[in-house]
């Protein structure tokens, strides 16, 4: 088990809501004071919690596997450092936001076998194939460059653990998003093979990474709870509004064209996409994406596969513990 | 062509140090292939982590055979434009990762040396070799007590584990003989003071192994048939094919810069 000794049990609040503690509970969060494992919180919110985290540990974890594709094919010796490192990092935020969501009462198996059973969710975009090494670019400039708009604001969520996991995970995503951004740069001063390469992962990864900020406004289910907890402070579009204004002049500057012949900029200055495709993101959701069988098949194979290890583990560090007990025995 | 393979002038100084750089990146690569895949998270980071150990001891060893050469060639064009002939390391780190316990035994016997190489390599009269040995060292040292934690966790663990670290002992026993060759370029690199002898590293070798072996309630084969022929481009089929997915993009795309 990796659940954290902290007194869920205490915690527990199903069927003691009170009215008075919920408005306690409420006020703190008002005051922006940051709500802690042992506090007392609402059993939706514990729930709501658990779901994000959890669901953002799987995609950090599942998101190693499109890039971890290109770990023994990487162009040189640097760059297959820098993307090894890069992964690592990933599976760190995984396992740092697995113990983020332990402290609200699940264990860390319990929400894998979730994931694995296909009942969990994780990001999307993960169940895109990464064809090229432009892809690898791609990945950090786009899909980093969208993780950090969406977590920037959760360095600031009303409960602590998961806070203060997003300030160390954005500070490691705003290095991968730059480092993403480098490879891109490369290849468009490169050849125009290079280029071109550049280009068609633009073209592949765009949409996908808007439909990364979930449904529109007028259609997201959890957005009003999770606003009136200090969960998630900006709206879905808010944020994808925000990333598209930022990443426009970053592809200008790369001379690579946005794959949206009907984008304008209006008067304000804010980039305005066309419609996104919510027919293609509900497919990739409901299981229908390119990689969505792989993705978990791969997941599961190494989870299966490590059986034998694990049970090792466990069966060794009962011996030991047996012996020591033993051991002060005599 | 840019694309056809780089030739290397291997005085016994090159040749010294890229068989060294061969052995850290084709072990690193086959550490990284278990990145996303690994038995438990926290082995994904620590596989990771020596890989990126390895790959950066390569890259320094590379750096300075080539500059030992004095020609054209830089790390990336030996570690990439160079055919399965040309590469130089031992035959023990190209064997396949296989399961968990063969690429735990594997690092185990490779480390196990690798840690008492380094040490002894502090006191090389080559500065740079000396260099890197010195922060070799400190990353062998945690290469070893990992492995070795693992041996003796699959060694006296379950039925199955057991079954399979002893498996994997007898499979890749057989490749550790070569790491205390010499050959006579090498003699004279011993001689000068600028390499060790790994000949004298036997003995504490087989000391740490049989201890943590019989810890792990394993046993060392009786065999002591040993394979050779790494170091001179003598390789296992397998090589070939690691080599043809780490080079395909500067076979693919030969002269650019990425």
């Amino acid at each position: 088990m990796y659940t954290q000794a902290l007194n869920v049990a205490e915690a527990d609040d199903r069927g003691l809501e009170d009215a008075a503690r919920a408005a306690q509970f409420q006020a703190r969060i008002d005051a922006e004071e940051r709500i802690e494992p042992n506090d007392w919180m609402p059993g939706a919110y514990r729930k709501t919690l658990t779901r994000q985290i959890s669901q953002h540990a799987h995609s950090e974890i599942v998101g190693m596997l499109p890039e971890g594709n290109w770990i023994t094919r990487a162009p040189t010796l640097r760059r297959k450092a820098a993307l090894l490192a890069k992964v690592q990092d990933e599976c760190g935020h995984g396992l740092y936001l697995y113990a983020a969501a332990e402290t609200l009462g699940t264990s860390r198996e319990e929400l894998v076998d979730a994931m694995l059973a296909g009942k969990a969710k994780y990001s999307s975009i993960f169940n895109y194939p990464t064809l090229t090494w432009a892809d690898i670019g791609t990945i950090g400039w786009l899909v980093d460059g969208a993780a950090i708009m969406n977590q920037i604001p959760l360095c600031r969520c009303s409960y602590g653990p998961y806070a203060r996991a997003m300030i160390r995970v954005c500070k490691e995503e705003s290095f991968h998003q730059r480092q993403g951004y480098e490879i891109m740069l490369t290849l468009c001063r490169g050849s125009d093979e290079q280029k071109a390469m550049a280009q068609d992962a633009l073209n592949r990864w765009w949409w996908p990474v808007l439909m990364m900020f979930g449904p529109p406004d007028a259609t997201s289910q959890h957005s009003d709870t999770s606003a009136k907890w200090k969960i998630k402070r900006f709206s879905n579009d808010e944020l994808r509004q925000k990333f598209v204004d930022a990443t426009v002049p970053q592809a200008q500057y790369l001379g690579l064209t946005i794959p949206d012949p009907d984008m304008i900029q209006d008067a304000d200055g804010h980039w305005r996409h066309s419609e996104i495709d919510w027919t293609e993101f509900k497919q990739v959701l409901a299981g229908n994406g390119p990689c969505n069988r792989d993705r978990l098949a791969a997941r599961r194979k190494a989870h299966e596969e490590g059986a034998w290890v694990r049970q090792a583990a466990a069966a060794y560090a009962a011996k030991r513990a047996q012996r020591q007990t033993a051991q002060a025995a005599e | 062509m840019p694309v056809a393979n780089i030739q290397v002038s291997e005085t016994p100084l090159v040749l010294y140090a890229l068989r060294r750089a061969d052995d850290a990146l084709i072990l690193g690569h086959r550490l990284s292939e278990w990145c996303g895949h690994a038995p438990m998270l926290e082995e994904d980071m620590a596989l990771s982590n020596i890989a990126l150990d390895l790959i950066g001891q390569a890259r320094e060893l590379y750096s300075y055979a080539a500059k030992a050469e004095g020609k054209e060639n830089d790390e990336d064009k030996l570690a990439y434009l160079r055919d399965v002939r040309q590469y130089r390391n031992l035959l023990l780190v190209e064997q396949p990762n296989g399961d968990f316990a063969q690429t735990l035994v594997r690092q185990f016997f490779y480390s196990a040396f690798a840690d008492l190489y380094w040490r002894a390599m502090m006191t090389s009269r080559d500065t740079t070799l000396a260099a890197i040995a010195a922060k070799s060292e400190k990353e062998s040292a945690y290469h070893l007590r990992h492995a070795s934690e693992w041996i003796i966790r699959l060694g006296d663990g379950t039925d199955e584990s057991h079954a399979r670290a002893q498996a994997a002992i007898d499979q890749l026993w057989a490749f550790t003989g070569e790491m205390f060759d010499v050959d006579e370029g090498e003699r004279a690199l011993i001689h000068a003071g600028i390499a060790i002898d790994p000949g004298t590293l036997r003995g504490p070798w087989l000391q740490t192994v049989s201890d943590i072996v019989g810890q792990a309630t394993l046993v060392l084969p009786q065999n002591d048939w040993m394979q050779q022929g790494g170091r001179l481009g003598r390789h296992s089929e397998h090589l070939g094919h690691l080599l043809s997915e780490l080079q395909s993009m500067q076979r693919t795309f030969p002269g650019l810069t990425w």
